[in-house]
């Protein structure tokens, strides 16, 4: 089974929010940039699959060099290789065209996305890929079992879980519960060493359309001071919400 | 050339976030000078679609659509934008509008833009404000192609009434085997609860409460205000609540109008989750608890004590209030 993880780089999630050139850029100053954490639950199904199964894992970015520690990591918790994909990445529609690329040249049975980034929460890479590549697709999934060419998985819904079951090829849009945090693996010495000498191939990038393009950023409106209630009068509290925020 | 929405159904009425896309949908076509249209799965009675703003429905009748199938809903809602000529096709953000959305957007060759916050900033050129940054900034996105695809963020807009009436025509779609290569084996719904995804009011309790055999107090403050209950990362880490009520960035997003914090410390990754969440209470023994710099209302005391007194004085309002 070819296996291939599709990773983004995302700064980490305590990061602090800024942006600059007049709001038109986010701005990475002092930001640590960290795999996506949804891509990264996928990453380590994609390890048990290799070492309970036999799988061959692949990671890719599509990304410009800067992105290469990410991958790197990527390497050191366990894949046999990585692809990065040489383009700064513009919207989803251009990633997934550059990922439907690498897809078809390695013609790899399973595809493991995170359902979205947590930079642009754009949630757009998956479906689209599956839909350019005509592949069997399951989004939000929490859950994924393969046999042969059959796949088990589950995935959420509003309120609960679906179970479905379908064939490879798959493209999957995964989150927490793929595998749970606890198995999560951080790369040992070993693992970092090894990473080193593991290939990190180079691709050019196919001609691609953005068909959006972020033009600027906002930050939220600073907000007002909480009103602060005493626990002895929570009437005030209950009038309040009634009568000024309106929520009961 | 009408702005097409899809219009989620399900046991026997429209879905909230259906009307709400049709309020916003209005708008938006009002400003492009055209109608709405709305296609439907296997929808009975359409007309309420009409009280918020819908002109036309194309209602879509297939036992094969019985249980929702991405692929092949997807394939509806192109058909549908096809036929329309619709420039710009609204979905909601529901789980499954959001495991559709992408593919509609590869089958109309648009652009695609989720977690859209307010009506357009302009149509020409066509440029929405979306949440990102887990709702720590926002972006304004600029669709380009010639059809656009966009998924508004639950309780972004809100429901606005308008007068008229929508028509409904049958509208069969071309369906393929392909389309149901993926098949639905089994269901689990936690039945009779709010779920966090469609609750205005969510009660959420952290650390704070010690353990899972004091969740009494969290379930009869939601049972009152019909809310979901929630939790912190650790109190699901622990095993007190289930892991499908974890908020955060790691677990889900709440957009309630009403959120409710007790005894949760308002860590970063707590707060990604519920930035999009209106109004904010927190009650939390510690003054210093980072959750007050982003709560509407506070009370700095102790949840044993708060929020028993909070709920009898709750009931005795609904129950005059009603
Ligand atoms: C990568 C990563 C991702 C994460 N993702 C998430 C996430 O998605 N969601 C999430 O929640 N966390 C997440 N976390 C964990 C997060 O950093 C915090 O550890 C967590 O939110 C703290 O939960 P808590 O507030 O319930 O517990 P604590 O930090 O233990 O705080 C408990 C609070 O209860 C108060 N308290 C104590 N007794 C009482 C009382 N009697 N009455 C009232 N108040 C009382 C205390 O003052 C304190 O403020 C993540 C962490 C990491 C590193």
């Amino acid at each position: 089974m070819k296996i291939l993880v599709c990773i983004s780089h995302v700064p980490d999630t305590t990061a602090k929010i800024n942006f600059t050139n007049g709001d038109t850029e986010f701005d990475t100053n002092g930001v640590q940039f960290v795999i996506n954490p949804n891509d990264e639950f996928g990453l380590t199904r994609a390890i048990w699959f290799k070492e309970k199964q036999g799988a061959h894992v692949t990671v890719v970015n599509v990304g410009g060099a800067d992105t290469e520690a990410t991958i790197r990591k990527a390497l050191a918790i366990g894949a046999d290789e990585a692809i990065r994909v040489n383009t700064v990445p513009t919207d989803g529609f251009a990633v997934a065209k550059q990922l439907a690329e690498v897809v078809k040249a390695g013609k790899y049975d399973v595809v493991i996305c995170g359902k979205e980034s947590l930079d642009y929460n754009g949630g757009m890479v998956p479906g689209m890929l599956a839909s350019m590549l005509s592949y069997n697709f399951v989004n939000s999934c929490v859950g994924v079992e393969i046999e042969g060419s059959n796949a088990t998985l589950v995935r959420e819904i509003d309120g609960g879980k679906e179970t479905l079951t379908t064939n490879l090829p798959l493209v999957i849009g995964g989150q927490k519960g793929i595998v749970e945090e606890k198995d999560l693996r951080i790369p040992n010495m070993r693992g970092i060493m090894t990473a080193r000498t593991k290939a990190l191939n180079v691709l050019d990038p196919v001609a691609a359309d953005a068909k959006t393009k972020a033009v600027k950023f906002e930050k939220p409106a600073p907000k007002s001071a909480v009103k602060l209630i005493s626990p002895d009068n929570l009437d005030e509290l209950i009038s309040l919400l009634h009568n000024e925020a309106k929520v009961i | 050339m009408s702005v097409l929405i899809y219009a989620e159904f399900a046991e026997g009425k429209f879905k909230k976030v259906a009307l709400e896309l049709a309020s916003y949908a209005k708008k938006v076509a009002e400003t492009l000078g055209t109608n709405v249209t709305a296609v439907t799965v296997n929808a009975t009675d359409v007309s309420e679609l009409g009280k918020y703003g819908v002109d036309k429905v194309l209602k879509v009748t297939n036992a094969k659509l019985d249980k929702f199938n991405a692929k092949a809903y997807a394939d509806v809602v192109k058909q549908a934008a096809q036929k329309e000529g619709s420039k710009v096709v609204i979905l909601s953000s529901t789980t499954d509008s959001l495991y559709l959305a992408p593919i509609v957007a590869v089958g109309l060759d648009a652009g695609y833009a989720s977690n859209v916050v307010a009506l357009p900033v302009s149509t020409n050129p066509f440029q929405v404000k979306r949440n990102a940054f887990s709702s720590k900034g926002f972006n304004i996105t600029e669709l380009t192609s010639d059809v656009k695809v966009i998924a508004l963020a639950k309780n972004s807009f809100g429901l606005a009434e308008a007068t008229g009436a929508a028509s409904a025509e049958d509208f069969a779609v071309s369906l393929n085997d392909t389309d149901f290569n993926v098949h639905i084996q089994s269901q689990e719904k936690a039945s009779g609860k709010v779920s966090i995804a469609d609750a205005e009011v969510v009660v959420s309790g952290g650390r704070g409460l010690k353990g899972p055999e004091n969740w009494g107090m969290i379930e009869e403050l939601a049972n009152v205000l019909g809310a979901a209950t929630a939790c912190s990362k650790p109190v699901s880490d622990l095993d007190w609540r289930p892991h499908s009520e974890h908020v955060g960035q790691t677990g889900k997003p709440v957009a309630s109008n009403l959120y409710i914090a007790v005894g949760i410390s308002g860590a970063i990754q707590h707060i990604a989750g519920i930035n999009a969440s209106k109004v904010k209470v927190v009650i939390n023994t510690d003054p210093e608890a980072p959750f007050f710099k982003v709560a509407d209302y506070g009370i700095v005391g102790d949840a044993f004590q708060v929020v028993p007194e909070l709920t009898k004085k709750l009931k005795e309002f609904k129950a005059n209030n009603n």
